[in-house]
């Protein structure tokens, strides 16, 4: 059987993660049956304005997670910051104020991992630019679980450390510029063609 | 939904372990951040399975203030969310300052940085001799340290910065000595704080409060602990009292949080309704 499509996607993105962003949400299909939620670092203390910014770009509805609530497939969520965002067992959000990882509150890796407990095969991760190694330990918990792993391509990024470190502790199942992710996220998680769905 | 079993089954293992030997129950967090520091926990004690760390703990029930202090979150910060302590400073002090004695309950003081803010707050306000602070957490290692106000001076700064932030009108260095790599807060702020331990998972009502502050507690929380939680303050506070919980809590899910009407919602601070 192939794959499951995926039903969440998480991105994590740090230092260059504004432009990668805009790039990716852009050129996303209006129609994305899956979820999306990114942390990104950017010193920043209000997402929201990081929101709007992005919002300029993209089809999609952006917003910042809201505690407790649970995300809607074709929206697209923003970890607020000074906290870590986690999925509970039960899809909804979660918040932590536990210390900071590797000098990060919102942590990719606190993200990546409890969404991989939460979707299993269901998940999508994707490590974009960034100046240090967050997002290596939670994509390896992501491909353990059988989660699919993208990370980009390292002469893509603005900044490689990140998806460097990605790529040498997890691996990846697909290493892609924007472009070329956004073309495959489509197509894993676009609206589903009906002839093709053998259940009709 | 899909699950990694064999790690959960542990960690419902060792819940129950110290729910049923120590009276600490922790069935009703939050399970995603407390697996986290169930996990952490293992580790400190050199375990390499969670039903290890749940076997050591039972036969060696000395460990349990550690075992406490690792799954409590004692992190926190002077001045946190500055934005928040503005509005407490322009906001409700000056409507407090009508009650010839004021209660003010901080729950989940951790090392007591919130606290020795709010102590700062009150002195300039002028409300300070008549107020009364309980500071509580359920954490005995945390409470002593916060007893002490002794904090790193490497967070002075931020600390400094945030004051300012948060409408500070004098020097936070005015608050506190400062010694090699510590800072230790000024013994006149302790005068009418008390800590204490309770354990909003079960200790009851203790004062009628005319305040609460209860940030980024609970977070830590399921839905059934939050409302749990919302009613013990609702009984707590004096009819209009004010509650100031955490900048990105959601207390929607909660049924208790009919008792509370916003007054300022991007502090999260709530007036107690009238029943
Ligand atoms: C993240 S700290 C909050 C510190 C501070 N209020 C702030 O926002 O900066 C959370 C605190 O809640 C305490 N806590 C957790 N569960 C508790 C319980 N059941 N009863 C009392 N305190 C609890 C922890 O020990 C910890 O000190």
């Amino acid at each position: 059987m192939d794959s499951p499509r995926p039903t969440c996607i998480v991105i994590g993105a740090s230092a260059g993660g504004i432009g990668a962003l805009r790039i990716l949400l852009s050129r996303m299909d209006p129609r994305l049956c899956a979820m999306i939620v990114i942390v990104s670092h950017t010193g920043s203390t209000d997402m929201r304005n990081f929101c709007d910014v992005l919002a300029e770009q993209s089809a999609l509805p952006i917003e910042e997670a809201c505690e407790r609530t649970r995300p809607q497939p074709g929206h697209v969520y923003v970890a607020p910051s000074g906290y870590h965002l986690l999925f509970e067992p039960d899809g909804r959000f979660g918040f932590s104020v536990d210390s900071k990882i590797g000098f990060s509150r919102p942590s990719i890796d606190v993200l990546f991992e409890s969404a991989a407990e939460a979707f299993g095969p269901t998940l999508a991760a994707i490590v974009l630019t960034g100046a240090n190694s967050d997002g290596a330990a939670g994509l390896l918990r992501v491909r353990e679980l059988g989660g699919l792993a993208i990370v980009q391509d390292p002469d893509d990024a603005e900044i490689d450390t990140m998806p460097r470190a990605a790529l040498e502790l997890a691996g990846a199942d697909h290493c892609l510029d924007l472009r070329s992710m956004a073309t495959l996220v489509n197509s894993l998680c676009g609206p589903r063609d009906e002839s093709e769905d053998p259940l009709r | 939904m899909f699950r990694s079993s064999i790690e959960d089954i542990e960690i419902e293992l060792f819940v129950h372990a110290l729910k049923r030997r120590f009276g600490h129950d922790f069935s009703n967090y939050a399970p995603a951040s407390l697996k986290r520091r169930v996990r952490l926990l293992a580790r400190q004690f050199k375990c390499d399975h969670i039903s290890d760390l749940a076997s050591k703990v039972l036969h060696n029930p000395q460990l349990l203030p550690d075992v406490i202090a690792g799954l409590s979150v004692p992190v926190s910060e002077m001045f946190r969310d500055p934005p928040v302590f503005r509005a407490l400073r322009d906001e409700v002090l000056p409507r407090l300052a009508s009650y010839p004695e004021i209660n003010i309950w901080q729950a989940g003081c951790a090392f007591g940085q919130e606290v020795y803010s709010l102590a700062i707050l009150l002195k300039e306000a002028g409300l300070y001799e008549r107020s009364h602070i309980y500071a509580t957490d359920f954490n005995d290692v945390a409470l002593a340290r916060a007893q002490e106000g002794i904090f790193a001076a490497r967070d002075a700064k931020l600390y400094s910065r945030n004051y300012q932030e948060g409408g500070g009108t004098r020097s936070l260095s005015d608050y506190y000595h400062a010694r090699y790599e510590f800072i230790k807060m000024d013994e006149s702020l302790k005068e009418r704080i008390t800590f204490a331990n309770h354990n909003l998972v079960c200790d009851s009502v203790f004062c009628e409060a005319h305040l609460i502050i209860c940030r980024n507690v609970l977070i830590y929380f399921n839905d059934e602990l939050q409302d749990h939680v919302l009613k013990l303050f609702s009984d707590s506070l004096v009819r209009g009292g004010y509650l100031c919980i955490g900048n990105r809590e959601n207390i929607q899910f909660s049924a208790s949080a009919t008792d509370f009407m916003a007054i300022d919602r991007q502090s999260r601070i709530y007036r107690r309704m009238p029943h």
